[in-house]
This record gives structure tokens, sequence and C-alpha cells, in this order.
């Protein structure tokens, strides 16, 4: 039995506390702990980014966070992207650019969308493209997810 | 009273209705689902390709405190499933593959499962493994299962016409050997299945199943019980791509420890066990001669196929069935021979994968077509309008081509592409100065369109209610796994009902509520299920009408349904409200209810056992041009622009078929160049995305798409199927690209940059040694 840890943190907006065991990873409190199944577990070594949420300004892959990490910070997850009923920008432009299908991979392609447009606002559409890199998608190819991430981000959709 | 213009929403743009749900994360996918005491359920995989088990000590493992079940195959009879019915759920005696399961546990945790795994011993005596077909076919190989003898597992053949008269009327013949490889589906969501028995001992089972209603007739042989008490939930899949279209053993694995436990059981699989685990696509070694008249006419094609079973037969090595249409049918070939060999070895095995078979032999076959056309010295794209069907051809094995657009669609990849000019310009700079070479390349595809009928039925049932509010609920056998389905369904609807598809709700993921079908697959769905919604909405339409007609008194065909009014057709001015109507409707003094239904079988046939037959209603073919960049210093290959020219049928969704064709060409360019799953001595090498690349953002392509609509006779609306074309015929573009840029030919795909660096040092090697 690991050392367990009690933590405050952030989660969605909402003040939270937790009990976590020190190993616990933060894809794991947030799905089993928080029932947020958003983040998806895929490949639990940081090379698929379906469980990417954001810790304060940063992207990070929940599976290789600890949870004990959070204390004191920011956490959003999907679930926590869209403020009122309507979806939010990002969100509204996968749906609207056809850039979801299976869409198993997309709360973690929306965050890391999201991120880059919070942090990088001025991308071209290659440095999307390099930013989303750690975003495996098996269904779409990723044009409409670019076509998606452009448009929410109101670059120009040109490719090089 | 006002007036309603007609409008169509065939061809328009629509989001999949259930993209909004998953970009919120509401979505709960099987990887995502709980039942109330639910355990958990994980396999123990042995690490032995071949071996006899000695013993399986399960004692300690049995003792973990959160255990609730410790399963061996000593635990039950011995079943056999699967379609060569060599298959167990839970091995016993010997293992013949590193996919093979030893026991099984059910605990409270995951981690209690894996803590108890590592409990178990097993005592092995290693046995010589055998892990090339070829060799698994000589007299002294060790046989995987004792009662196959030469290890020979399924083999195929067909005939048509006699190829020594062929050979004689040829001017030229090729003679190759390609060996396509290992790529896995790496499905997003891993494998994943819940198990719940009732106290009645009636199962329900929660699965990612692609083909629900034959999966309880596949899945309830291993577990000795009746089909009829399997009720199978298809909850959000993470992709399937073919991977779901059989039972594989953690399933009825997962029922096993349900019923042992009585409780919910989930089993899901870690990203390693799903590389190693989950099918593959079937390799090949293909031996491949064509022959030609110096004037470009295709005279014969001769294929002798060797295919790894590996140790049990999933559909992977039933994929020749698909090859020899393919061989049969890309061109115009007057005469074929077709034999095919699957051989059990020790490896891992393969299960059906998008293309299933056609993208295996469209390799062989578009790329021996490029180097036919250089051995005659005329351009491919002249040698394929040369060697192309048209419309009421019908080639060898009986496949008869309307609505047939191969010219067009090769008119337009190559006008759009300027592909003969960037041919000849690359072909001349091949020899320059400078590391990166450009080249171009093209490839044709043909594949079924419109269904395929492999088993008895090739059907699907529709069950569709209005409700007094004029909201329609489609119950239809069509499963829906990423594809979109739902959109063309709710649109086909839409159009027959007149009224908006967001008041449209369809309901497929249950087998105790939706009709039957086969499943998805063959690129069937649009075509087989949309014509079935389409029936059972022109039913409703005419019951309405009627209806309307007496009401009105106006002449039933010179009523129409829009927006959700009856109105009359000729000037579009309103005679009832839909859902006043249909109130009206119900609650007269003699009620009626507006509900069809309606099964639609295809009019297709099924082969003859000498493999002939119309087995697809439809047939199309998709043009691919791709063109790339190689750097001849790393080996590093490049694509940087497809053009694809496909034959849709007619338009239902374009923004689903642009979907599906990019998502088709990104996992084909991986096929092309970077995915391989390494089998080495029966072991999987890389089982994880760092060891195995799949496409990712910066290498896919710009694509640019051309829907050529050829309006089918038979498909709803006059579409075709079309998700599987864009995987079969990106790879073989991608490859005589490459031989356009570099003057190599790779038979041997993926195209790695170690694979083509080498082919380039070699070839340079021997160069200085002249």
């Amino acid at each position: 039995m690991s050392c367990k840890v009690e933590i405050k943190f952030t989660l969605n907006g909402r003040p939270e506390k937790a009990i976590v065991p020190v190993d616990l990873n933060l894809l794991a409190m947030l799905r089993d702990m928080f029932d947020l199944k958003g983040a998806k577990y895929a490949c639990g070594e940081g090379e698929c980014g379906a469980c990417t949420v954001i810790v304060d300004k940063l992207s990070v892959n929940s599976c290789l966070t600890f949870a004990v990490d959070c204390d004191g910070r920011e956490v959003r997850t999907v679930e926590g992207l869209r403020a009122t009923d309507k979806l939010h920008p990002m969100q509204r432009a996968f749906v609207d650019h056809g850039a979801i299908q299976c869409g198993f991979c997309m709360p973690g392609m929306i965050m890391q969308a999201t991120h880059l447009s919070d942090t990088s606002p001025g991308l071209t559409r290659d440095g999307l493209k390099r930013g989303l890199e750690g975003n495996v998608c098996r269904c779409t190819g990723y044009t409409k997810v670019l076509d998606a991430v452009s448009d929410a981000m109101n670059t120009e959709g040109v490719d090089q | 009273m006002t007036s309603i213009a007609k409008k169509s929403v065939i061809g328009g743009r629509f989001p999949k209705p259930d993209s909004p749900d998953k970009a919120v994360g509401r979505t709960r996918f099987i990887n995502d689902l709980e039942l109330p005491r639910m355990l958990y359920g994980k396999i123990l995989h042995t690490d032995r390709p071949h071996a006899l088990i000695k013993s399986v000590n399960t004692e300690r493992a049995k003792t973990l405190a959160g255990v609730h079940a410790v399963l061996t195959g000593d635990d039950f009879p011995e079943v056999k499933f699967g379609i060569n019915r060599d298959n167990t759920p839970l091995k016993k005696g010997k293992v013949r593959c590193i996919r093979d399961e030893i026991a099984a546990v059910a605990a409270e945790t995951e981690e209690i499962c894996n803590a108890a795994l590592d409990l178990i011993t097993v005592e092995y005596e290693d046995l010589p493994g055998v892990f090339d077909p070829i060799e698994a076919m000589l007299a002294d190989a060790p046989l995987v299962h004792e009662d196959r003898p030469g290890n020979l597992s399924l083999a195929y053949k067909f005939d048509h016409g006699d190829i020594a008269s062929a050979e004689r009327q040829s001017d030229v013949i090729m003679d190759h050997v390609f060996n396509v490889h290992y790529v896995t589906h790496c499905c997003m969501g891993t494998s994943s299945v819940i198990a719940d028995f009732d106290t009645d001992g009636k199962l329900t089972i929660y699965t990612q199943t692609q083909y629900p209603y034959n999966y309880k007739m596949d899945l309830a042989p291993a577990l000795g019980i009746h089909p009829g008490d399997v009720r199978v939930i298809q909850p959000p899949v993470g992709g399937a791509f073919g991977s779901k279209l059989d039972v594989y053993p953690f399933e009825p694995i997962c029922v096993l420890l349900a019923k042992a436990t009585r409780r919910p059981v989930k089993l899901t699989f870690s990203r390693e066990e799903e590389f190693i685990n989950a099918p593959t696509r079937q390799p090949a070694r293909i031996h491949l001669r064509m022959g030609a008249k110096a004037d470009g006419t295709i005279t014969f094609r001769d294929v002798d196929c060797i295919l790894n079973n590996g140790a049990y037969t999933s559909w992977g090595p039933t994929t020749p069935y698909v090859m020899m249409r393919t061989f049969s049918s890309l061109y115009r070939v007057p005469v074929v021979r077709f034999r095919s060999q699957a051989v059990y070895t020790n490896n891992p095995y393969a299960g059906s994968f998008r293309g299933y078979g056609n993208v295996q032999a469209t390799y062989a076959a578009a790329i021996q077509a490029d180097m036919m056309a250089e051995a005659l010295g005329m351009n491919v794209l002249d040698f394929s309008l040369k060697n192309a069907q048209k419309s009421g051809e019908v080639s060898p094995q009986g496949s008869r081509l309307e609505d047939c657009v191969f010219t067009e669609c090769l008119a337009i990849a190559a006008e759009k592409s300027d592909f003969v000019a960037k041919q000849n310009r690359y072909q001349a700079e091949r020899n320059r100065p400078g590391r990166i070479k450009r080249g171009i390349g093209l490839a044709s595809s043909i594949h079924n369109a419109g269904g395929a009928k492999i088993h008895k039925s090739d059907g699907c049932g529709s069950i569709l209610k209005l409700d007094d509010y004029a909201r329609a609920t489609l119950i239809t056998g069509a499963s829906e796994i990423g594809q979109g389905i739902d959109a063309v369904i709710c649109q086909v609807l839409s159009e027959e009902l007149g009224i908006p598809m967001s008041d449209i709700t369809i309901v497929n993921n249950d087998s105790a509520i939706a009709p039957w079908d086969v499943g998805v697959h063959a690129s069937r769905t649009t075509f087989i299920a949309g014509n079935s919604a389409r029936r059972a909405a022109i039913k409703a339409r005419e019951q309405i009408l009627r209806a309307a007609s007496k009401q009105a008194n106006v002449p039933q065909e010179a009523l129409d349904l829009r927006e959700g009014w009856v109105v009359q057709d000729d000037n579009g001015e309103t005679v009832i409200k839909l859902d006043k109507l249909l109130r009206q409707m119900h609650f007269k003094e003699d009620p009626e209810l507006v509900m069809t239904t309606d099964y639609y079988e295809p009019p297709s046939e099924p082969e003859t056992e000498n493999h002939v037959g119309d087995m697809s209603a439809a047939y199309s073919h998709a043009v691919h041009v791709a063109e790339v960049e190689v750097d001849t210093e790393t080996g590093e290959v490049k694509v940087v622009k497809v053009t694809s020219a496909q034959d849709v049928g007619r338009i239902i969704n374009e923004m689903g078929i642009e979907a599906q064709i990019e998502g088709g060409i990104a996992m084909g360019i991986g096929y092309a160049l970077s995915e391989n799953l390494q089998i080495v001595d029966g072991l999987v090498r890389n089982p994880s995305f760092r060891d195995y690349k799949v496409m990712t953002a910066p290498e896919v392509p710009e694509m640019e798409l051309h829907f050529v609509e050829s309006h089918s006779k038979t498909g709803p609306l006059g579409a075709k199927g079309i998700a599987e074309l864009p995987t079969i015929v990106i790879a073989p573009a991608i490859a005589n690209a490459v031989h356009n840029a570099i003057g190599i030919r790779f038979l041997d795909p993926p195209l790695t940059p170690e694979k083509v660096a080498r082919a380039i040092w070699e070839r340079d090697i021997s160069v200085a040694a002249e």
C-alpha cells in the first residue's frame, strides 16, 4: 500500500480536495475519483495524447502526471471547457468541421487545441501540425481537425 | 396559406449527430462504463510462442484479498470456436503463440488482478517453433495443431481461361514476389468487454463488436450457451476498422469470469496487450505474374499467395477471397489463375482490417501495372485507360460492373494532378545532383461498393416510427463505429419525410431491440442500411400522404412532405402541419399509428464453390495520385500531396465522405511508410506507439479529393459504399511515386527510411562497382 497525501486544487473552476496515493496518476484520479471520463487512457506512456488536460497554463499527458503534483494548481478537463449550455468555440469548431468520427481521442485533441489557441494565438498551419503532433487520431487523417483548429483560432488555413 | 419550396439535404455537409456529446466529453465509451458491483478481469498471457504447459499453479493468486475467481483451461471442458474451430478461450496442454491465454482473474480492481497474475506460476516445456509459412509446410516442420497435417489451414483457388495460351499471346510477362507485412488497427480505445448474467442465466454482453448478430452465433459455442440467450449491447467504441468483426478469446473469458463470480466483469486491454493480443492485418507473400501484348492489352494474371496463418484462424486467412477478386477484376483481365494457401505457424494471428485483402492485393497489382507500363514504354495512365472496364462488363468472377466510371476517375486524377507532365519531368530530373528527389505515382483500385454476400444474407432491417410530435425514431441493425452512418440515415429519412435531421433519433445499439444486420464491413453500411432505412421511410411517407389525401381531398401524388408540413407538390402551398396530421391519424375513430418496417436484401448473389458470382450490388473504383519527396541521404519519404478521384455513386453527406477518405488515406500512408508490427520468432518486438509509428498531424499531406458520381441504380439515392478504397489504393501510388523519384522499386512495404536509404546505398555501390 502506497502512502496517501491530501491535495487541494481547482478542478474545472471549483475547489476540490482529494486523498490520493502518492503514485496515483492524474488520469486515474480524474476518471476513478471524480468520474470525469472525458480524458482517456489509450497508451499510458505519453505517446498518444488521449489523456491531455490543462494544468495551470500547461497541457499535460495526465497519464504521466502525478496527482499529488496538482496540489495547489488549476486543472481543466474537457468537461470544464464550456461555461454555458453552448459549446466552447473550439468544441463548436470540431463539430462544425466534421472533425469527430469515433471521437475517442477528441477530448485530448480538443484540450491540446485549446491550449495552443490560448498560448500561441498566431500559429501557422504548420505550427498547428507540430502543436498537435502528440495527439494520435486513427479516424480523421487530421485534415478536418486542422481545419477546425485553424477556424477556431482564426488563422490562415493554408497548407505549406 | 404559406408556400414551402422543395429543398434537399442530400449532398449536404452534416457533422455526425453524436459529435457534440463527443466534443464535450459526455459520451461514455465502453472503456468508460461501469456497472453496479462490477469486477475487473485480467488474463495471464503466455510468453512462449510454442510450449507444452506442464502445470499452472493458481493457489497463491486465489488467496489474494480482493480476488473473486481464478480460472484456467482445466476448469472447463474444451470447446473449440472460430472460423476453423481451432481456438479455445483458455488454453490447456499447450500454447501455440504469445497471444495464448493461460489463466484469468476476476478481482475488485485491475491492480489486484495484476498482482494476482504475478502470483500464478506456469511450468512449460518449450517446443521448437515455426514462424515462416514456407518452412511450416516442410515435411519435418513442427505441427502447430496436431490434427492439422502439414500445418495447412485455408486454401483458395480460382481458374478462368487457359494460362498457357495466354502466355503465348503475351509480348511481355512480369514476374515478381511481393511481401506485405504485419500492421495492426491501433484503435484508440483498447479492446474492452463487460459480461453480466441475469438470474435466469441469460447473458448481456457490452461489446465493441461491429457485427452484433453473428457475434452471438460465434460467441455462444465458446461458452456452451444458446445464442438466443445472448443480448448484445454496443456502447460507443473508440475505433474498429475491422478489428471487431470476430470473437476473440478475451470475450468468452470475460463471460466465464462473470459466470464464475455471478457479478458483472469488465475486461480491458492495456495498450501493450492491445498490440500483442489484438488482430493484425494479414501478411502475405504474393507471387504475381502478369502478361500483356505490346499495345498494352493485359493477357493474364497468375497469382500464388502464401499466408502466415498464425496459430489460430480468424478472418485474416480468408482475405484471399477478396484478393482473388482484385486480381481478376482490377482492369480487364481475360485469363486468371489464383492459388492461395494459409499455413499455421506459431505467430500471432490476423483478423479483418479495412480493405480486407484488397490492400495487400492492390499493393502488388498496382505496382506491377506501373512496372508493366514502364516495360512496354507506355505511360501507366495510358496502360490503365487501355485496360479499364466500361459499364456493362462482367469480370471473370462474375462482378457485373454497372455504373462504372473507372475511365473518368483515371482522367480526373491524372488531369488534376498534372500527372503525365510531372512524371516525365521528375524522371528526367532523377539523375541530376540534389539531395531531395521528387516523384509522382498513380494507382488504381476496385472494391465492392454495394455490400458483399459472404453470408447467406447481406441484409439489414429497419423499424421506423413517428410520434405525435412528428419526431422519428429509426431502429436499425446497422452499427455506428465512428464511420457516420448516423448522419447518413438521418439525411435519408429527412429527405423522404420532410422533417429536420434534428428531429430524428437513431437506435442501433441493442440486439434485443434492433433488427438483424450482417455488420459494419465491406463498405456496405450506407448502401445496405441506407436502402433499408429509405424503404421504411417511403412506406411511412405513403401512409402519411394517403391519410392527408383523404382528409384534404387532394390526390396523394399531388402532395409532398416539406419542413414538417404536408404541402402541395406543385406550388408548395401548405395543406396541414405534419404533427397535427399524425395526431389526427392517431386519435381518430379508426386509429392508425405511423410505424413501418423493412428488411432489405441487396440484389447480389453468393459465390459458387468455384468463386463465381456477382457478390456485390455495386462496385466502384478509386484512382490516387501521390506526389512524394525522397531524401536520398536519410531515406525519408514525405508524401507532399494526394489527388484522389473516387466513384462515390452519389454524395449523401459530403463531409462524411471527405472524413472517410482523408482518414483512409492517412491510414494507408502509415501502411506504406511507417507502420510495421515487428514479429520476430513469434514475439511482438514493438508493442507501443513509441516503436510502432502511426501517422500524426505533421506527416499528413495536402489532399485534393474529387468525387465522381456514377449514380448507382441500386444504391440509396444512387450512393455507393466508399470507406475502404482510400486505404486500399494509396500505398501503391506512393511506392510508384518513390520509383519515379529514385528509380527503385519496393515490393516489400513499409518504405521506412532505413529500407529506402539502404536501397539507394546498395544501388550506388553497384553502380560505382561497374
